[in-house]
């Protein structure tokens, strides 16, 4: 799909720059080249699509929909898919959590969507599949919901709402179904500049940290031998996935600058479930985020619900080093 | 006088959105009354989901994402 950029990326580098393709030098600046509109395409591409299919689905239309239909079950599922499709921000968290709850969404539902939102974004999804490939990317996207889903349940079965600021329990308390909302009545013509604008946000906002990522990560490509880091990280040692979703999470900020980085760690021989695992440490927790949950829960229902999640993750992980 | 508020709990694109509203006022020449709302319990009383929030005389005109200064100036203007 992207040999027409390989082309230009060659040509650009080894005939009009001159640098031979032989040196590091040329190895990087072409990987550069390549990455750098490669992701910007994909990035573009999937904030777009995902912005149309958002402004059929906004979140508070997500979370009427929950709040109003019982679906034995099934609403985990719904919950975390929906996760997917709506953008998310750290710093929505707080009030998307207050939003639903107060809505009469039950605790666990509520968290299956806060685990997926950030695990499962355009952002991660439009560069992990530049960095990986559909393949690898499908696979990511269907663990992180049911990551959700099982995270959701667990935490819903637990009985945690004992852990929540007392005027959160207060909300609870008074929770009431929601008014069915006056939506804009827009064709897809008139909402697509907004959206393009939107799109274009997105990857300006991430592109500094993308450019970096990329940066670091041609110099790897170009400069170390492939196969570098088997020596150091294997699917044989244990420790190698717990390590790397905990070193992930506090990496959050840099979730775009690093992937790219961790593409070419999996080129030069870190095993892929561990890269993965370690890319949803980065891109599913944060500590900024845990920060803001302190408003709405204590200290015991953060460190519960972290816990849970990593454990899923580093599970995550485990799989794919063995399938893949 | 207008009354604008902004509604986010302190991330970046929220404080973006507050300095285009008073951007947007300084290139229009137009006195309004900006605040800015960052506690949790006091957003929830407008009922939003996603932050930030722009708001003009209590009606909603922009959630989940920074309004830009043209965007705002249009609002000020109608």
């Amino acid at each position: 799909m992207f040999n027409w950029l390989q082309y230009f990326a060659d040509w650009l580098i080894y005939s009009i720059l001159g640098v031979s393709a032989q040196s590091h030098l040329g190895e990087s600046l072409d990987f550069f080249v390549f990455d750098t509109i490669k992701i910007a395409i994909l990035l573009f591409v999937i904030t777009t699509v995902m912005g149309i299919v958002n402004s059929y689905f906004p979140v508070e239309k997500v979370r009427n929909f929950l709040s109003r239909n019982k679906m034995y079950g099934l609403e985990y599922l719904f919950a975390s898919t929906f996760g997917v499709i709506t953008p998310f921000c750290s710093c929505s968290s707080v009030p998307l959590f207050i939003g639903f709850v107060k809505g009469g969404i039950p605790l666990g539902i509520t968290f299956t969507y806060l685990i997926t939102a950030p695990l499962v974004n355009e952002v991660a999804i439009a560069i992990f599949a530049g960095a990986f490939g559909f393949k690898v990317t499908a696979l990511y996207v269907i663990t992180g919901i049911v990551l959700g889903i099982l995270g959701g349940f667990i935490l819903g079965r637990m009985k945690l709402e004992s852990h929540l600021s007392t005027w959160v329990q207060n909300i609870i308390a008074n929770a009431q179904t929601e008014e069915e909302l006056e939506g804009e009545k827009l064709t897809l013509v008139k909402r697509f500049p907004t959206i393009l604008k939107e799109a274009f946000n997105i990857v300006k906002g991430v592109g500094i940290y993308i450019i970096i990522g990329i940066g670091i990560g041609a110099a790897m490509h170009g400069f170390l031998p492939t196969g570098f880091f088997e020596h150091y990280i294997n699917k044989g040692q244990w420790y190698g996935v717990p390590l790397a979703v905990i070193m992930g999470v506090p990496m959050y900020s840099n979730a775009a600058g690093v992937i790219p980085v961790v593409q070419v760690l999996v080129a030069k021989g870190v095993p892929l479930g561990t890269a993965i695992a370690f890319m949803m440490g980065v891109v599913g927790l944060s500590l900024p985020e845990a920060m803001l949950l302190k408003k709405v829960m204590n200290m015991k229902l953060i460190a519960i619900y972290f816990s849970t999640i990593a454990f899923f993750m580093i599970l995550s992980g485990y799989l794919f080093n063995i399938i893949l | 006088m207008k009354n604008i508020k902004v509604l986010g709990t302190g991330c970046s694109k929220c404080k973006t959105t507050y300095n285009n509203v008073l951007e947007a006022l300084k290139q229009l020449n137009m006195q309004a009354e900006v605040i800015k709302i960052e506690d949790i319990e006091e957003m929830m009383k407008y009922n939003v989901l996603t932050t930030p929030v722009l708001m003009i005389d209590e009606v909603v005109k922009v959630k989940g994402r920074v309004a830009d200064i043209a965007e705002i100036k249009q609002f000020l203007i109608n």
